[in-house]
């Protein structure tokens, strides 16, 4: 296989959400954080996918009505 | 009072207390069911309808729950089904525009759009809104969108995701990650104007 690598960066891309979810491999990841410790390019890139991650979590933290967790409430069996 | 009697107060208490404990303990979790419920269906009304539904129907059928096993994720699954069984999801036709490669589009995009092409990468999400992002969720199909509301808001691991939605974990990792290129593809629009 001498001579034929995929670009690094790709690879790297690919790797993002996996890496972010937590299920890659102990290797894959070292694979990856090693990539990141000299790549801006792709650092920069995940950084913002976690921020977004977190944005999105924050954006959709709708607190839930009082009233409606008093009519849960009502629900429960009468003792 | 006979022996029998009193063994069978006892089981009624013993009982009692399982029941108020198992109504304790939803009722703690309701905040991050509704929360679910809020991005999986459109409206407010909706959502409190189904949580309601949720609710009762999780608290007739609470001997049905194995004590020590995920509560949260018993009560999604009550949830999506009773959200499936109401026809809310007889919508449009699963999405089969063709998608951007890369996972970097977004960002890449944003980039762009950005005079200097120099900017903070922590930033960038900053432009934006809370409207952008519930918008362009609310667009992604609904097959998707389980799938992305269950991971990524609802913080469901994809063994509980598979196990709420009935279906395989490779579905849960292949439909999450459609459903987050869907959502990226809406927001650049959305942060960009139009492709």
């Amino acid at each position: 296989m001498a001579g034929y690598e995929i670009d690094p960066c790709v690879k790297c891309e690919e790797a993002m959400q996996p890496y972010l979810d937590r299920v890659l491999s102990d290797a894959e990841r070292h694979e990856a954080e090693e990539h990141l410790a000299t790549c801006s390019h792709c650092a920069k890139r995940y950084r913002f996918e976690e921020s977004l991650r977190v944005f999105v979590r924050k954006c959709c933290d709708e607190q839930m009505p009082p009233e409606l967790k008093q009519k849960l409430a009502s629900l429960r069996t009468p003792l | 009072m006979g022996e029998t009697d009193t063994n069978g107060a006892r089981k009624v208490a013993a009982e009692a207390r399982d029941r108020v404990r198992f109504e304790e303990e939803a009722l703690a979790l309701s905040d991050q069911v509704y929360r679910v419920a809020r991005r999986l269906v459109s409206t407010r009304e909706e959502a409190e309808d189904l949580v309601q539904e949720t609710y009762a129907r999780a608290f007739r059928s609470w001997r049905s729950f194995t004590p020590g096993t995920n509560l949260r994720a018993w009560l999604l699954r009550i949830l999506t089904n009773l959200n499936i069984d109401r026809g809310r999801r007889k919508q449009r036709a699963p999405d089969e525009q063709p998608l951007e490669e890369g996972d970097y589009f977004l960002y890449n995009r944003l980039e762009q759009a950005t005079r200097d092409g120099n900017v903070d990468e922590e930033r960038v999400v900053e432009r934006l809104s809370q409207d952008d992002i519930v918008g362009a969720l609310s667009v992604v199909p609904h097959d998707f969108r389980d799938v992305v509301v269950l991971v990524d808001i609802g913080d469901f691991t994809y063994q509980d995701a598979a196990q709420i939605l009935d279906i395989p974990i490779g579905t849960v990792m292949s439909r999450l990650h459609r459903g987050r290129r869907i959502l990226k593809r809406e927001l650049a629009d959305r942060a960009t104007g139009g492709s």
